[in-house]
């Protein structure tokens, strides 16, 4: 059945969809794009989050996206913590064995799920807001509260990190350190720090998108194996290290799937978003705005 | 009391007490099973076990069965089928069970139907859909209301057709247990001359259901059927709520897997109020049988400190009743053979905490009490308003009605 007025909410539900796809992604972008550390522990962390901000909200009332700021400097710990840890066990062996960090990512995340259903139990959990089951109505389209949230959030999110990465001192080193690890070193730069820390702002950005992820629909213990997939398709497709990039591919994604989805079946949507990460990679083999 | 009347009752305390002692050096009976702990299906299987374990701590504490204590032999499957082929092969091999619990959900449960067969082991279905329509296993007795497999469908369409309803819209999980839904309910639309509109099913990674609402509401059904899992039903509703589904939909529901868990009906809430699903007890009046308010009474302290779902109408007092199927079997058989007690189960009456169980030829239950109820009047973040008759009125079977369907769907949910 196809009708303009279907296409039109298709889009624009899409584009909302694509954007909360971007924030939820953005830090692997980081993690995987830029620093070439085996993430895959990425969606673990974000349902973990997400865990965090039910916590605070149904403990103190808290507004989810202000649970999710404020979680954010724990999350930059254990971002820190756990690189550390994947460092000292994996990447400092050579290359060889930071590929093998990808079984070490694998456990990570098996731990967190397992210490999620520990504590929290295996229920689905959601959070109260006020833009959380609300609609904005315009002429005959529906637009649902929750997502234009995360819309505006997954904005402001990946404009900041592209500016923080291209404008400050800080995130010229991040970049500088991927470019030329052993140059920056013979400059008196300690590379391993500098991986640290970006690997730390990776994960403190999951406070924020585990917030999104909890405000859009509920979430379980093992939602991470839904995002595992899109997340790094929507890297990949991006080009890696690219955050506008991930902010272009995610629209894309969340577009095309929200069209499928809308007037073809819904059977087809997942198919439908990895066949476009192989027609991209296949035309542009370095992504959508890799170099 | 002569000296002889004394000896001979100290004789017969101590012969009583020797049968005791040599009862309780009998081995256990051991009850097999794997039950989701972790995954998808782990907030029912917690559950269910539950109510399987408090079966067995009430058997043993009035003796067990045979004289023999209670064992129950659980593995997590993890919610998957690729684990449950496995887990069985061990707990006949290795374990050496006596007995047969089948895993929670459709799921796990199909994959382990042809060795169970091959076997020739006696199976207690927990709560799977149709899984035994191709195998034919004539020692597959499954705990759980269904019964026919069109009543389901029937019970839902045929309440949206008496409320004026011609046009079917069916949304479904693409998992065995929806499709085996769906696929039924396509069959009863065509037979009761209902028109299907529209018929999506989308992939269980579906993260946001706004834009399938949005072409649901686009075909303007009057019977809204879907047939989804726990993750999905929370995100279709909210979608619901906020892209609506149109004011002519006389019905939505029917076969929405999640509704019944109590976090999920804290958190939903209000968004619930006027949809009409399937359940399998509620705490209606017309509910409540020999044995069933004691069971909840031990149930809701239980739960507390299990972590599980706090209300737990749905599977656990199934698996009590499931317990209370078998130990009834092994008591007027006094037997273990698996073929003796399947004898015993298809040609008798069983009376359970949910009712009367008869059980028809394919091992299904004769006549269905799956519950089509309509909730109503819900408020936000409470969940002891569940424990309450009148939040979910039973609407079908006519033997169990508690009330009348309020139509159409949007009047329903204010």
């Amino acid at each position: 059945m196809f009708s303009w007025d279907l296409l039109r909410d298709a889009v624009v539900l899409g584009m909302l969809l694509g954007c909360f796809y971007a924030a939820v992604s953005v830090g692997l972008s980081i993690s995987f794009g830029l620093l070439d550390v085996p993430q895959v522990a990425h969606p673990a962390f974000l349902v973990l989050a997400s865990y965090g901000v039910y916590l605070l909200n149904d403990l103190y009332d808290l507004d989810p996206l202000i649970a999710g700021f404020l979680l954010t400097p724990v999350f930059f710990l254990l971002g820190l913590v756990t690189y550390r840890l994947y460092y000292e066990t994996f990447e400092r062996r050579g290359s060889e064995a930071g590929v093998r960090g990808i079984a070490f990512f694998f456990g990570v995340a098996f731990i967190i799920e397992v210490l999620i259903i520990l504590w929290f139990g295996v229920d689905q959990r959601s959070v109260t807001a006020h833009y959380i089951g609300k609609a904005w109505r315009f002429g005959g389209l529906r637009i649902p509260l929750r997502q234009l949230v995360a819309f505006g959030v997954a904005i402001a999110l990946t404009g900041l990190l592209s500016i923080y990465l291209s404008q400050t001192f800080m995130g010229r080193a991040i970049r500088a350190v991927v470019q030329d690890e052993e140059g920056l070193r013979l400059m008196g730069a300690n590379p391993v720090k500098i991986k640290q820390f970006a690997f730390g702002i990776a994960t403190a950005v999951l406070g924020i998108a585990g917030a999104l992820l909890i405000i859009v629909a509920p979430v379980e213990p093992t939602l991470d194996r839904v995002y595992i997939g899109r997340t790094f398709c929507v890297v990949v497709m991006a080009g890696l290290g690219s955050i506008t990039g991930t902010l272009v591919a995610a629209i894309i994604l969340g577009v095309a799937e929200t069209i499928v989805l809308t007037l073809f079946g819904a059977s087809w949507a997942p198919a439908v978003s990895f066949a476009m990460l192989l027609g991209i990679l296949a035309v542009r083999p370095q992504g959508l705005l890799g170099r | 009391m002569d000296r002889r009347t004394l000896l001979g009752g100290a004789m017969a305390v101590a012969a009583l007490g020797m049968t005791s002692a040599s009862r309780a050096d009998e081995p256990p009976i051991r009850i097999g099973m794997s039950m989701p702990q972790t995954g998808g299906l782990a907030a029912g299987g917690k559950a269910s076990l539950l109510g399987i374990e408090i079966w067995r701590d009430d058997v043993n504490a009035r003796g067990g069965l045979l004289g023999r204590k209670v064992e129950l032999v659980v593995y997590d499957d993890k919610s998957s089928a690729s684990e449950t082929p496995a887990i069985y092969a061990k707990l006949l091999d290795v374990d050496k069970v006596d007995l047969l619990f089948a895993p929670y959900a459709t799921v796990p449960t199909a994959p382990i139907m042809p060795l169970v067969k091959q076997r020739g082991m006696l199976l207690m279905g927990n709560f799977s859909f149709q899984v035994n329509s191709k195998i034919h296993h004539d020692m597959w007795f499954n705990n759980a209301p269904w019964g026919p497999a069109d009543a389901w469908a029937r019970g839902f369409l045929g309440l949206g057709q008496k409320a004026g309803g011609k046009t079917v819209a069916m949304l479904s999980a693409d998992q065995e247990f929806a499709q085996n839904l769906i696929t039924t309910a396509r069959d009863v639309a065509k037979k009761m001359d209902l028109s299907v509109v529209f018929d999506q099913t989308y992939p269980p990674s579906t993260a946001e259901f706004s834009s399938i609402i949005r072409a649901l509401n686009a075909a303007k059904p009057d019977i809204v059927y879907v047939a989804s899992y726990p993750p999905d039903s929370a995100a279709i509703l909210r979608a619901v709520n906020e892209i609506g589904v149109g004011d002519n939909v006389k019905i939505f529901g029917g076969a929405m897997v999640g509704l019944q868990f109590a976090g999920v009906m804290e958190n939903l809430g209000s968004l619930l109020n006027g949809v009409v699903n399937y359940n399998s007890w509620l705490p209606e009046p017309s509910m409540y049988f020999d044995g069933t308010k004691a069971f909840f009474e031990t149930y809701s302290k239980r739960a507390v400190e299990a972590k599980v779902d706090p209300l737990g109408y749905y599977l656990p007092p199934y698996g009590f009743a499931m317990g209370q199927l078998i130990e009834q079997a092994v008591t007027a058989t006094k037997s273990l053979d698996q073929k003796t007690l399947a004898k015993y189960l298809r040609e008798h009456v069983h009376k359970t905490i949910v009712g009367s169980i008869e059980f028809a030829e394919d091992g299904e239950w004769k006549e269905t009490a799956t519950l089509e109820a309509q909730f109503r009047g819900v408020k936000d973040k409470n969940l002891d308003q569940f424990r309450s008759s009148g939040k979910q009125v039973i609407l079908f079977p006519e033997r169990l009605k508690t009330g009348e369907l309020i139509t159409p769907f949007e009047a329903a949910r204010n």
